[in-house]
C-alpha cells in the first residue's frame, strides 16, 4: 500500500502536520489501515528529500507544516490517473490450506470448506452492519471494497466445494 | 421472540416416487422469529425454492409441518392457505411477478380486495405501502412503464402491504443491478427491523450479509452451523 501517495494526496488538500496527516488517513479509510506515526514521519522525511513536499511554517501550536510542491502536485495527478498495478498476491493461507488438503488423507474437505465460509459470512454480515451506520461516502466505499473482497472468497469456496463433488462423482462412475 | 412466525417441523418433500423420486427437502428443521431477516444459501437443485414455496403454502410438504403464525398449512386446507396467502404472508420473486394490467396501486391492493377488504380501505392501505417503499409517485403507473427496480420495489410493497409479518423472497435481487439490488435489500431488512419475519433465498453472499442468520442447504438438507467454527479438527 502506497503510504507515500496517500500523504501526498491529503497535502494536495491542504498544508498538515505528521501527526495530523495520520489522523487524516484513518478517518477517511474507515480506520481499515492503521498508520503508526513513525511510518508518517519516515515517509515524510522521503518525500521531503525527493522535492515533493517542503517542510514549512510551523502553526502556532509549534507544529511543522508539509506542503505539497509543484513536482509534488504532478506525483499526485499521476498517481490518481494511473491504475493500481496488481502486486503479487500475498501468500495466501487458505488457497493454501486447500491445496494441502486436497492430497491429505482422512480430511473431510467440504466440512473445512464450509467452517471457512461461514467465518467469512460472518466478517461479511460484520462489514455489513458498519456499511450500514455509515454516512460517509468514503468510508462506505472502503467497506464495499472489503465486502466484495470476501464475497469474492465466500464464491471461491463455493467453486472449490463444486469442483470436489465433481472429482468425487467421477470417482464414483 | 418466543414463538417463531415461521416454523418447519422435520419437513421433507419428494417429488416423483420410486426410481425417479427426487427428495427435494429431508427433514428440514426451520425457524424465522418475527424481526429477523434469515438468508438460505445453496447451490441450485439444493431445495431452497422447495423450501421457501412450503413456507408460502403453495406447496405441501410429503411428511412433516409447517406452521405460520400459529396455524398449521397442511391443517389449513386450501381454503385457509388462500387465506394466509392474502394475509400473513408476503411472497417476492425474482420476476416480480406483477400483473401487466393493473397499476401499481392496483396490483398492491389485489390481495386485500380479494381477501374481502373494502375497496376503499384496500387502495388507502396500498398507498401506504407504496409510499413506505419510496414509490408513492409511482401509483398510477403499468408495471411496463417501470424499471426493475420500481417493479420489484412495487412486488415489495404487494409482499407488506396490511400488517403482512412474514415475508418470503426468492432471489429477488436476481435480475438488478448491484445498486438497486442494495436498495432491495435495505427495503428488506427495514421491514424485519419493523417486526416482520423475513426469509430470502440469494446466492449473493454480499446480499446475504443482510441477515441475521445464514443457513445453507445442500441437497434438501440443512448443513449445521452449530459446529461448524466449534470443532477443532475436520477429520472423519
Ligand atoms: N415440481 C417438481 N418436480 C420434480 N422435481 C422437482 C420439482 N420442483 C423441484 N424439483 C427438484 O427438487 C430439487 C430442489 O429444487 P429447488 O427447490 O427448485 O432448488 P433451488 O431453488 O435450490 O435451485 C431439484 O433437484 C429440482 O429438480
Ligand atoms: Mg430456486
Amino acid at each position: 500500500m502506497s503510504v507515500k501517495h496517500a500523504l501526498l494526496a491529503l497535502l494536495e488538500q491542504e498544508p498538515m502536520y505528521g501527526y495530523q496527516l495520520r489522523v487524516a488517513f484513518e478517518e477517511r479509510t474507515a480506520g481499515t489501515w492503521p498508520l503508526n506515526i513513525g511510518q508518517v514521519y519516515t515517509t515524510l522525511s522521503r518525500l521531503e528529500r525527493d522535492g515533493l513536499v517542503t517542510a514549512g511554517e510551523t502553526d502556532s501550536d509549534g507544529h511543522q507544516l508539509y506542503r505539497l510542491t509543484a513536482a509534488g502536485r504532478a506525483e499526485v495527478t499521476a498517481w490518481f490517473g494511473s491504475a493500481v498495478p496488481r502486486t503479487q498476491p500475498a501468500r495466501d493461507e487458505l488457497a493454501i490450506k486447500l491445496a494441502l488438503g486436497v492430497s491429505a488423507r482422512d480430511l473431510d474437505l467440504a466440512d473445512i470448506i464450509q467452517r471457512q465460509r461461514s467465518a467469512t459470512m460472518k466478517a461479511l454480515q460484520d462489514y455489513n452492519r458498519l456499511k450500514r451506520k455509515a454516512t460517509d461516502l468514503g468510508h462506505e466505499l472502503v467497506l464495499d471494497s472489503l465486502i466484495f473482497a470476501a464475497e469474492a472468497e465466500i464464491r471461491w469456496l463455493d467453486h472449490c466445494e463444486a469442483q470436489l463433488r465433481r472429482t468425487a462423482d467421477r470417482a464414483v462412475r | 421472540m418466543n414463538t417463531p412466525v415461521l416454523h418447519l417441523e422435520g419437513v421433507s418433500r419428494i417429488h416423483g416416487s420410486g426410481e425417479l423420486a427426487v427428495h427435494a427437502l429431508r427433514e428440514v428443521s426451520f425457524e424465522a422469529y418475527a424481526g429477523e431477516l434469515v438468508a438460505v444459501m445453496g447451490p441450485s437443485g439444493s431445495g431452497k425454492s422447495t423450501l421457501l414455496t412450503l413456507a408460502g403454502g403453495l406447496d405441501e410438504p410429503t411428511s412433516g409441518r409447517v406452521v405460520v403464525e400459529g396455524t398449521d398449512l397442511t391443517a389449513a386446507g386450501a381454503g385457509g392457505r388462500a387465506r394466509l396467502r392474502r394475509t400473513a404472508i408476503g411472497y417476492v420473486f425474482q420476476d416480480f411477478n406483477l400483473i401487466p394490467a393493473l397499476t401499481a396501486a392496483e396490483n398492491v391492493s389485489l390481495p386485500l380486495e380479494l381477501d374481502g377488504a373494502p375497496s376503499r380501505a384496500a387502495r388507502a392501505a396500498a398507498a401506504t405501502a407504496l409510499d413506505e417503499l419510496g414509490i408513492g409517485d409511482l401509483a398510477d403507473r403499468f408495471p411496463d412503464e417501470m424499471s426493475g427496480g420500481q417493479q420489484q420495489r412495487v412486488a415489495i410493497a404487494r409482499a407488506i402491504v396490511g400488517q403482512r409479518r412474514l415475508i418470503l423472497a426468492d432471489e429477488p435481487t436476481g435480475a438488478l443491478d448491484s445498486v438497486t439490488g442494495e436498495d432491495i435489500l435495505r427495503l428488506l431488512r427495514a421491514r424485519c427491523d419493523a417486526g416482520a419475519a423475513g426469509v430470502l433465498v440469494t446466492h449473493e453472499p454480499r446480499h446475504a450479509a443482510w441477515a441475521d442468520r445464514v443457513v445453507y442447504l445442500r441437497d434438501g438438507v440443512v448443513l449445521d452451523d452449530e459446529d461448524a467454527g466449534e470443532t477443532v479438527g475436520a477429520r472423519r
